[in-house]
């Protein structure tokens, strides 16, 4: 399916690639021991290195090193195990020494690449350029003093790992699913949570618009993107400017932008701009970092299932669909949640409870799957009680409801409120009879031919046994007398 | 007995022995620095008040008994280049006038535990950018020492460890702390007739002393004699986890190898620093040099370090490149001197026009353009190559040799308002000293005699990294041999 | 390669160092001399030779993930020039 822009004189291809910023999980800051976690009294999660008093020197974390590490593992990507730190230079408010640390020749992990799925159902590859670390920024706020801008170092050192794609991406659609995915990967990996409101992952958006065949033309990067959706909106409407500069016989500047979603449009950042040259050159506070192959395998063989190896299992081993594999295997503790509930069950039957009523019910009430009412074991216990035939499926909602509301058991809840499905032939029997004697009209018209008219019959007899029949016993009983 | 005279180790025993008391030797050493510090300007700031209290303190603990730590009560000069916890830092620029540090500096911690006593922060070229100390914010140093019949010319300490030169050579303090990038402990030391160690890059911790250029930059003791270097060094020297450049290697006793037998040493002698136009009364002090190496029994060999001309070119793209980076922090913003702007690069711009000086700007300027687009290849890239060749010259030759002799510099010092005109001119004195600093391996100069002027002119032995020991042989050899006993004309018993 | 007065702006522009027109002529001078000085090394063959990395003594040691410093914020602003309660301050900034 390939997207295109339709032009004044023929189609346009859009080549877009993206850097995500992904704060890495961790104690504590990439080159300082002080808090790297969020929130924090202003100024408090600062040590002097980070506000960068004279003579202050940067230590590297090893666990931020893991983390960039455990990441380009789960991207399929190459771990270089020779990298090194630059400062890039420039001058701003919430950056203490004037240059930021980052990894400009020698990133620590290379090519890789993220399969994404459409909604058509079909995969494409997305490259992966490189990853890299380098420190987060501090904050500037601006909205209280007329006058003066207030500066929070909190997360200024705090180490974020870039991820820069192959502009392979050709669609909106393409950007939103490769970021999902990749989201979903940190998510799994534990080494960023992804959380865009936050800001622990955003992405610069470099898009480019081209004819068929040609090869690539000036591209705009759009930066500091915090949401999928705008993301997705920020490439359509360049794109769409993009091609009308071109078709107006103008030409496109590289050029930072900025995405202003309450306008729908992308503007030119050009003012900043000014003169940027960032003179990186080797950070010599730091020496080259060098990792062991041998740690490199200790992590990989402790890495987590990653969300397509997953999802291919869960079909091999459940024997469920793969549009449901995808979705059980969306969140890892959804994906946990259902292989409990699976456990020892009818991995189907599971699937279709965990997909339907489990979810529309934390839907409806607003719930995780951290915080649910109803635990994994809870909803196994009430599948029990479906499959030895204790209760039929249109109980079972009603017992799933009121596990909803009282968080007490399935088995507790069929006792109490006595729903234990009938299996007594005789007593299905008895009903059946009165249905059909009540309804001497219905009856001549399905033996006139409207077969149609058994579930009618079905419905009657469940309702004079209060949902309790098995459904089964009661259609048998009925295809006899009928 | 003139406590000024004395030198540390000797003070250590007097100490110990009860001759004296810590206060009365730091008495005697504020004393000095009352009366002439005013003339020299070789101390920013003097902190006395602290150093009486600090001696009272020492006198306590030398009362105790015998185990007090080696530099208890002993006064030093601390370049104000090392921040030290709640005493002004200024790295000799306005930019830092008013700056308190609330940390000390790893090298200072080291000297504190170790129970010296600071009886002030030293003059140097700002932000150690200088081999003259004239581009102090704080006025210049006066060297202590004269021409021959000449009193009132004034001569420059060197730099840009200048103040902390003169404040030893006039018996202001027994020791002072240094750092050296291009030079800047050795060359000073050579203009004012002491002895002053770089020790190997890595040894000496730069946690919390203010950058120059990250990857030249190491600390070092200037003193009197050789021995007095190597109980300071022994001090200052280790490794620290907060600087990764820090080296985690045992060190070992520096005093111990001041006395060791040069029987078998093999000394070379670069060719290359025969420079054209060098003075003779330099070139015949280095062959005196050379003599007494030959005299203790060393064997001498001619070497050749071929890139070794090219080492202050070098430097002057390197140095700058990390110093316009270092330097970038100094903003205005969280620390430092602030000229109020209208937008945020007016403040920048205003505060780093007003806050550093001229030498200080023009480096800043200088690396900045070797580090911009399109220059990157033609400067610094070219310039981290030709350094790599220079160290590889000193690989080459310490594979034959154990250690290299070379003047430190040039000249003798040189009078105020000399070579002034021209920064090349300047960037000159540093022409020995800087290769060893490109290299990283330690080097040490060490008074070998006096100019036909009177003027002290020191001898320079490079060693291979990490092995200062054999520096500190082959320097306490020569100091043997020269029995440097002269004196400045302006020092703290001459009235 | 030598220095114009757009190339000494543009650089002072970038190191953030305000300069005067008047300035101008002397920064120029002094930066072409010391430009022309360097300029000896381009007669240093420098084919195949690796550019001097680290110090070579060792490669980068990595400390623990452990929260051992911050929380010092009357340190943090206790040299800040223009401080505003829990902040530091700069001119406002337009984004």
């Amino acid at each position: 399916m390939t997207y295109l822009i339709e032009g004044r004189d023929g189609p346009w291809e859009l080549v877009v690639g993206l850097e995500v910023h992904a704060q890495v999980i961790s104690q504590s800051k990439l080159f300082s021991g002080a808090s790297a976690s969020y929130g924090g009294e202003p100024n408090t999660h600062v040590s002097l290195v980070d506000a960068g008093f004279p003579g202050m020197l940067p230590v590297i974390n090893r666990e931020c090193v893991a983390q960039a590490v455990r990441t380009g593992l789960g991207l399929k990507a190459r771990v270089n195990l020779e990298s090194r730190f630059d400062r890039k230079n420039y001058f701003y408010a919430d950056l203490p020494t004037g240059y930021q640390i980052s990894q400009f020749t020698h990133p620590i992990i290379g090519e890789g690449a993220v399969e994404i799925e459409l909604a058509d159902g079909s995969t494409r590859v997305i490259g992966i350029t490189r990853l890299h670390l380098e420190q987060d920024a501090g904050k500037s706020m601006h909205d209280q003093d007329p006058a003066r801008s207030f500066i929070d170092l909190n997360r200024a050192g705090v180490a974020l790992m870039e991820i820069v794609s192959e502009p392979d991406i050709r669609s909106p659609e393409e950007a939103g699913a490769y970021l999902r995915k990749l989201r979903m990967i940190l998510r799994y990996l534990g080494t960023c949570d992804g959380n865009m409101e936050e800001g622990s992952m955003r992405a610069d958006v470099n898009v480019s618009v081209r004819k068929a065949g040609e090869p690539f033309r000036t591209r705009c990067e759009i930066k500091n993107v915090n949401s999928i959706r705008y993301v997705m909106q920020a490439i359509e409407v360049e794109a769409v400017r993009q091609v009308e500069i071109w078709e107006n016989g103008g030409s496109v500047d590289q050029e930072t932008r900025l995405f202003d979603p309450a306008r729908s449009e992308t503007r030119s950042l050009r003012s900043k701009e000014d003169a940027h040259d960032y003179r990186y050159f080797p950070d010599p506070d730091l020496l080259p970092l060098v990792i062991e192959e041998a740690w490199v395998q200790g992590l990989a063989a402790h890495l987590p299932e990653l969300p397509d190896a997953k999802r291919q299992r869960f079909q091999d081993e459940y024997g469920i669909p793969r549009y449901d594999a995808g979705v059980l295997v969306a969140e890892q503790a959804t994906a946990d949640f259902y292989e409990t509930v699976a456990r020892g069950r009818d991995p189907r039957l599971a699937a279709n409870w965990v997909i339907g009523d489990f979810f529309a019910a934390l839907n409806r009430t607003g719930r995780t799957i951290q915080d649910s009412p109803i635990s994994a074991d809870a909803l196994g216990g009430m599948l029990d009680l479906i499959t030895d035939g204790t209760i039929n499926g249109k109980i079972a909602k009603d017992v799933f409801e009121e596990m909803l509301e009282t968080g007490e058991s399935a088995a507790d809840i069929v006792e109490r409120k006595g729903l234990r499905q009938v299996t007594d032939t005789g007593a299905i029997d008895a009903a059946v009879q009165a249905v059909l004697d009540k309804n001497p009209d219905k009856l001549a018209e399905y033996r006139g031919g409207k077969d149609k008219l058994f579930g009618f019959f079905v419905g009657q007899v469940m309702k004079a046994m209060a949902g309790k029949g098995n459904p089964a016993l009661v259609n048998e009983a009925l295809k006899k007398v009928l | 007995m003139m406590l000024t005279e004395l030198t540390i180790a000797g003070a250590q025993g007097g100490l110990r022995r009860r001759e004296f008391s810590a206060t009365e030797l730091v008495g005697a050493h504020v004393a000095a620095i009352e009366r002439l510090n005013g003339r020299l300007n070789a101390f920013i700031t003097v902190t006395s008040d602290l150093a009486l209290d600090a001696a009272r303190r020492a006198d306590a603990i030398l009362a105790g008994g015998e185990d007090a730590p080696a530099l208890t009560g002993i006064p030093l000069g601390i370049k104000d280049l090392f921040c030290t916890d709640g005493v002004r830092t200024t790295a000799a620029s306005r930019m830092l006038e008013a700056f308190v540090p609330p940390y000390e500096s790893t090298v200072t911690a080291n000297l504190l535990a170790d129970g010296a006593v600071f009886v002030g922060k030293t003059n140097l070229d700002e932000f150690a950018m200088g081999s003259a100390n004239i581009t102090s914010a704080f006025g210049s140093v006066e060297n202590p020492w004269k021409r021959a019949g000449d009193e009132e010319t004034v001569l420059v300490p060197g730099g840009s460890s200048g103040g902390s030169a003169a404040a030893v050579a006039a018996r202001l303090a027994m020791g002072a702390t240094g750092t050296d990038t291009g030079g800047s402990i050795r060359q000073p030391a050579s203009y004012c007739g002491i002895a002053g160690i770089k020790p190997t890059y890595g040894r000496c911790s730069r946690w919390g002393t203010i950058a120059f250029a990250s990857s030249l930059d190491q600390a070092g003791p200037m003193a009197r004699t050789v021995e007095d270097c190597a109980i300071l060094l022994q001090s200052m020297a280790g490794f620290d986890v907060r600087d990764s450049t820090s080296v985690d290697i045992a060190v070992p006793d520096y005093r111990a190898a001041c006395g060791r037998s040069l029987k078998g040493m093999k000394v070379g002698i670069p060719a290359e620093y025969r420079v054209a136009g060098m003075p003779a009364e330099v070139e015949a002090a280095w062959e005196q040099g050379i003599a007494w190496l030959r005299d203790a029994g060393c064997e001498i060999v001619e070497v050749s370090l071929p890139y070794t001309k090219y080492g202050l070119a070098t430097y002057y793209i390197v140095a700058p490149a990390e110093c316009s980076s270092n330097l970038a922090r100094y903003d205005g913003v969280r620390f430092g001197r602030r000229v109020p702007g209208e937008s945020l690069d007016a403040l920048y711009e205003a505060t780093r026009r007003e806050g550093f000086g001229a030498e200080v700007r023009r480096r800043i300027l200088m690396g900045t353009y070797v580090l911009s687009a399109g220059y990157y290849d033609a400067y610094y890239l070219r310039a981290q190559k030709v350094r790599n060749l220079i160290r590889k010259d000193f690989e080459n030759a310490f594979r034959t040799v154990d250690v290299l002799l070379t003047p430190t510099a040039p000249s003798p010092a040189f009078a105020q308002g000399e070579k002034m005109d021209d920064p090349v001119q300047m960037y000159l004195n540093d022409v020995f000293t800087v290769p060893a600093s490109m290299a990283g391996v330690p080097a040490m100069s060490v008074p070998a005699g006096l100019s036909a002027s009177g003027l002290p002119l020191g001898l320079q032995v490079i060693g291979r990294s990490f092995d200062e020991e054999s520096v500190f042989a082959a320097a306490s050899a020569l100091e043997r041999a020269a029995g440097f006993t002269h004196r400045p004309a302006v020092r703290a018993e001459v009235v | 390669m030598s220095l114009d007065p757009a190339t000494v702006r543009r650089i002072a522009r970038l190191a953030r160092i305000g300069i005067d027109e008047s300035d101008l002529p002397a920064l120029q001078r002094e930066l072409n001399g010391i430009l022309g000085w360097i300029e000896q090394l381009n007669e240093v063959d420098i084919d195949g030779v690796e550019p001097m990395v680290g110090t070579g003594h060792a490669a980068l040691r990595m400390r623990e993930d452990v929260v051992t410093d911050g929380d010092a914020r009357d340190a943090v602003l206790s040299n800040a020039p223009d401080a505003a309660g829990p902040y530091y301050t700069v001119p406002k900034v337009v984004e």
